[in-house]
């Protein structure tokens, strides 16, 4: 197959950046869209042109790492990760166009490479219990419905990659956010802790610069672990209940 | 040089008790005054990052991804094994030591293995007690299957995301672990040497991947959580940035390389389909619970769509072979065979390379949604690669390359050879032997980082107290890091007319095809002359375009390549040595009649560790012998 | 084991901590939604009352003296009207401001990604129903438009009245002035349509069972609303409601 790729160029995080245009020929259909890069990197080396820089790792759709923006929509056709995307999905002599993440807290380091350092504070400010190794009861203690558990996993899935950002149109992280709020605030272990939690994520969400939540579920639409836009409901829902509390005096 | 091993005196099951009662403590304010840098975020480095963080020591950690999480870690699908017994199906720690010894066929040191099993059910009352949402029974209680050649049921599982979820709950604690202070964080950080002081690990040199910095870390004690060096072979299931950097830089400075032979080939993967592949996906071994595996009994029929070949033309070779296991055997015992049938020419698919695993019986018996339940992601994510519907027509797999046995070698503290150098999880070759068994390697991870170098650490620190603090002006720090620039700028300049890709994807298939599932000294011996062929071909002709001072991948990966085109040779050169099979080594001129594994334990129970003795000089072996005071070395059989 | 301490309200004054929960990003959602909501509960009033008009002169005129007849409880509602569209115009404009912040750089290529186009022209069908609602107003509260509506009385029991059922018949009388009304009410629909759906998640009263019935809930809401609205000029115009009121 033959595609023809407008990717987006920027030397480094202070230059303006621009698109160029590629050809990416000879391409098979069973090749990741990530190969397909690999395959244009190889020819533009052969040239004598600096490869164009994107983030991967896993290549198998888990570890959240790649950040590209096809044709405008963050990690491509259909719900899953950049890798997943194989190129069996375009049309022969598609105009394909790669842009990385965009969202104010993203910012990129080059080219397609954005930095997501911002999830890693939000986390730190609460996503977590606060429990120290060795001083855990037996694991069969307290007992969680499976229903239960299974909502907390269905939260827990959440890869971190950024996309649910990057799709919003106010850059609004709020189904990342909402995620780990979700996880941790269903489970019994994670009870003690709820309050502050929650008020502590959205106040670390808030100041690394995302958008406000506006309902537009696209962070639903593109999430390739297949988050729902009902955690952010449950964390609106949390939040304002910590923040009477906190007004109160409540003990949180 | 001889080799000890440190284990504590007293019988298996005390051992580890007496040590813990034993060892060193350090006070609280004295904690504070030691640093220790954990190289690595996964698994082990990221929760012995957070428990020596809790526990009050100083800690810088350092990953190459751009957040802790993303670590490979996370790929992990199947479970964890612990030795907790709820099923009530007869485990115990015993058992799962004994399997764990079995199961690497004899080639594992007993004490650590045994203090691996006794900590495994720590680890899972820990997890769930940080939130990771295991699978769970409607009364509430914990789920546990059956996994990878275990007859028990100890496996605890997330859906297909245990890695991830044990991942995440390492980084919410090293998360909580940063945000008080206790750790720092040091993410898109590479480790490209280790500083020697008077003959201690007191350093690193790392390369800020943004900036291109080069700078060095001083600390007391250094962890490399660096895992496994499967990349050598190029396509592997591991992540693309995997690689054997830290480790052989630390190699290469002194420490110990052990058992680079054993790598462990896992048997369900979706099959090579082209050159330009860059990765290959690992399918949950978990489908080998209700899958069949299978091939036709004729070559003729390769060719034919499975649905056309009788039963009675196929061939189930793991069930006949392996009537008590069945499809069930082993990884390294599942991959051999499923490579015999495909020499045999009656390999399915692309090139002949691969074989059936079919469900039709388990839909038949189980109920379409029954097995949808069980195994809906993997199917969906076959039918997303290959574009085949594996409810409906078997799945085509294939071996690839998953895990990596061998390791720097350490002592029952987790040390090397070089004072203070401490290594853990898979970037350790201490507890899985030859072959590792399915779901021990996320127990091994985390049972290294929560629970086992928390304790074993004090017994290098008390020997710090007093010493001089070292300093990343002094000389050795300078000369590492003069070291760590000339070898990039060397890099640069090379300005050749290769992609450091194609160099890689050689190595890695001349590997595969010499040093794979099989070898034979032939094959060894060719290797060996190829390699260093390679090499210098490399330095004469690779090109690495772009700059040291910004954030540039062919530079990373360059550097990343030159080791492993090292390092390969090392590979090989151990294989060579190894004149038996055993787990993941089969040699082909050691096996039985029946083509099963022939291992020689009267010259080679031993851990073969490899001592580096300059760039054009071989290695020299040093050899710790294996000593079984509990088991009794048996013929592993799975029939 | 973590080293900062507890958000406690024990440190602060009361009013830093609502404050702080205000200009949240939930928070200033959550006003969005709140002054919606007294909005619509409006917008469902005003429409129970216009449909008086069906009843006749004296039914419509009855039902304005009495809203005139509560008197300091009218200027209450009015107030609280205009305190809710000044906070939701206000935080709109504010989240607006941070949100275009947050992506200072657009893709090149966009995609709609499941949103709505109800939802992606929420400030713009806001902005043009504020600018009807005060056309609205300068037409037939304060006579702008056509000042001589100011002039019609009728009598209430035997009182004399401002006579509404003449005003709107002849207002409605006027095809553009209908049509712009229609037209304008289609977009308060449109808006709404997003807006009453939407604020039940952000005020966390959703769930992925609940959602998609709310959400079908609140366009069959907005879209009544709109039929029920436009049935007055639509009667007026085409089925001779008030036939008899002559200027």
């Amino acid at each position: 197959m033959n595609f023809t790729l407008r990717v987006w160029r920027q030397n480094g995080p202070t230059d303006p950046g621009k698109f160029e245009e590629y050809p990416a020929t000879d391409i098979p259909a069973d090749a990741s869209f990530l190969e397909m890069l690999d395959i244009v990197n190889e020819g533009l080396i052969q040239k004598g042109i600096e490869p164009i820089t994107f983030d991967h790792d896993c290549r198998e759709g888990i570890c959240g790492m790649c950040s590209l923006t096809i044709n405008g929509v963050p990690h491509g056709p259909d719900r899953g990760t950049t890798c997943q995307v194989y190129m069996r999905k375009f049309k022969d002599r598609d105009v394909i166009t790669i842009e990385p993440f965009r969202a104010a807290p993203f910012p990129i380091l080059r080219d397609l490479a954005v930095n997501r350092s911002a999830f890693d504070r939000i986390i730190q400010a609460g996503g977590f219990i606060s429990e120290r190794t060795g001083a855990a009861p037996d694991a069969n203690s307290v007992p969680i419905p499976k229903p239960v558990a299974d909502a907390a996993m269905d939260a827990a899935a959440c890869i971190g990659c950024g996309a649910c950002a990057a799709a919003c149109p106010n850059s609004s992280a709020m189904l990342f956010v909402s995620a780990k709020v979700g996880h941790l605030g269903l489970l019994p272990q994670g009870k003690p802790e709820k309050n502050r939690r929650v008020l502590r994520m959205v106040r670390a969400m808030d100041n690394e610069g995302f958008g406000n939540c506006s309902n537009y579920y696209a962070c639903e639409a593109v999430c390739p672990a297949g988050i729902s836009a009902s955690f952010i409901a449950r964390m609106n829902r949390e939040y304002n209940f910590a923040s009477a509390l906190e007004t109160v005096g409540a003990p949180l | 040089m001889t080799l000890d091993a440190k284990i504590p005196a007293g019988p298996l099951d005390k051992k580890w008790t007496n040590y813990k009662n034993n060892a060193k403590i350090i006070s609280p304010a004295n904690k504070r005054k030691f640093k220790i840098l954990v190289v690595g975020s996964g698994l082990a480095g990221a929760s012995a990052a957070a428990t020596l963080g809790e526990q009050g020591f100083q800690i810088e950690c350092f990953c190459y991804q751009d957040s802790p999480r993303r670590a490979h870690s996370i790929a992990a699908q199947g479970g964890i094994n612990a030795a907790k017994n709820y099923q009530n199906d007869g485990d115990s720690i015993y058992r799962l030591f004994y399997d764990t010894i079995k199961g690497g066929d004899f080639r594992a040191r007993e004490a650590n293995v045994y203090r691996l099993a006794e900590v495994s059910a720590s680890i899972i009352d820990q997890c769930v007690a940080q939130g990771v949402p295991f699978a769970r029974e409607y009364g509430g209680l914990l789920a546990n299957r059956s996994f990878g050649g275990a007859q028990v049921s100890r496996t605890f599982y997330a859906r297909g995301q245990t890695g991830q979820q044990l991942l995440l709950g390492a980084y919410q604690q090293l998360s909580s672990q940063i945000a008080a202070g206790n750790v720092k964080m040091y993410p898109r950080t590479e480790m490209l040497d280790l500083v020697l002081v008077d003959g201690h690990a007191k350093g690193i040199v790392v390369r800020d991947m943004i900036t291109g910095e080069i700078r060095s870390h001083a600390g007391d004690a250094v962890l490399l959580c660096t895992g496994g060096y499967g990349n050598v072979f190029y396509l592997s299931t591991n992540a693309a940035g995997c690689n054997v950097t830290a480790t052989y830089r630390a190699y290469k400075r002194g420490a110990l390389f052990a058992n680079p032979c054993y790598t462990q080939i896992h048997p369900t993967c979706i099959p090579v389909s082209g050159d330009y592949q860059s990765k290959l996906t690992l399918m949950s071994e978990s489908l080998r619970n209700d899958g069949r595996v299978w091939v036709p009994k004729r070559r003729e029929d390769c060719g034919k769509p499975p649905h056309e070949i009788p039963e009675e033309d196929r061939d189930y070779y793991l069930e006949r072979k392996y009537p008590s296991y069945g499809n069930l055997a082993p990884r390294d015992i599942s991959s051999r065979s499923a490579k015999e049938v495909c020499d045999d020419g009656r390999g399915v698919g692309p090139g002949g390379l691969g074989v059936y695993l079919d469900f039709s019986d388990a839909i038949k018996r189980l109920g379409k949604r029954v097995v949808e339940e069980r195994y809906g992601n993997l199917f969906e994510m076959y039918q997303n690669i290959t574009g085949e519907n594996a409810y409906e027509r078997p799945m085509r797999i294939y071996p690839a390359v998953h895990y990596t046995m061998g390791g720097l070698w350490v002592d029952y503290n987790l040390m090397s050879n070089i004072p203070g150098l401490h290594v853990l999880g898979e970037a350790n070759f201490s507890d899985h032997g030859a072959n590792r068994l399915g779901a021990s390697a996320l127990m091994q991870g985390l049972a290294d980082g929560y629970f086992v170098i928390p304790y074993t650490i004090g017994s290098y620190l008390t020997e710090q107290f007093g010493k001089k603090k070292p300093d990343v002006s002094s000389a050795p720090f300078q000369e590492a890091e003069k070291a760590v620039k000339e070898r990039i700028q060397r890099l640069l300049d090379v300005k050749g007319s290769r992609s450091v890709n194609s160099f890689h994807r050689e190595l890695g298939k001349l590997l595969w095809d010499k040093c794979g599932m099989a070898r034979d000294r032939a094959g060894l011996e060719e290797a060996l002359a190829r390699i260093p062929e390679l090499r210098a071909e490399f330095w004469k002709n690779v090109s690495v375009l772009g700059q040291g001072e910004t954030l540039n991948q062919s530079l990373e990966r360059a550097g990343r390549v030159a080791d492993f085109l090292e390092f390969g040779e090392l590979l090989c050169r151990d294989a060579l040595h190894r004149n038996e099979s055993c787990g993941g080594h089969f040699r082909t001129e050691y096996q039985t009649e029946d083509g099963e594994a022939l291992r020689d334990d009267e010259n080679f129970a031993y851990v073969g560790a490899w001592k580096y003795e300059g760039d054009n000089a071989e290695p020299t072996l040093i050899k710790e012998p294996l000593v079984y005071e509990t088991v009794k070395l048996a013929t592993r059989s799975y029939k | 084991m973590s080293a900062s301490s507890a958000p406690t309200a024990s440190a602060q004054t009361l009013w830093q901590v609502p404050k702080a929960w205000l200009f949240s990003s939930i928070g200033k959602k959550c006003v969005v939604a709140v002054t919606g909501l007294v909005m619509v509960l409006f917008v469902i009033g005003h429409l129970l009352g216009n449909m008086t008009i069906f009843f006749g002169p004296g039914a419509v005129n009855a039902y304005a003296m009495h809203l005139r007849d509560l008197g300091p409880l009218l200027w209450v509602a009015r107030l609280g009207l205009l305190g809710a569209i000044v906070l939701h115009v206000y935080f709109t404009m504010l989240l607006w401001k941070e949100n275009s912040e947050a992506r200072p750089q657009k893709y090149a290529v966009a995609a709609p990604m499941n949103t709505t186009v109800f939802a992606r022209t929420m400030r713009l069908s806001g902005l043009i129903v504020l600018s009807f609602v005060a056309f609205h107003l300068a037409h037939f509260t304060w006579h702008w438009v056509q000042p001589g509506h100011a002039a019609y009385y009728a009598e209430v029991d035997g009182r004399r009245v401002h006579d509404v059922y003449s005003m709107v018949v002849l207002g409605f009388r006027n095809p553009l002035v209908s049509f712009f009304y229609i037209f304008s009410l289609g977009l308060v629909a449109f808006h709404l349509s997003h807006g009453i759906g939407s604020l039940f998640q952000t005020l966390g009263l959703s769930n992925s069972t609940l959602r998609p019935a709310l959400e079908t809930a609140a366009k069959v809401l907005a879209w009544v609303l709109f039929a029920g609205y436009s049935a007055i000029p639509i009667s007026i115009l085409f089925f001779g409601l008030g036939k008899g009121i002559v200027p």
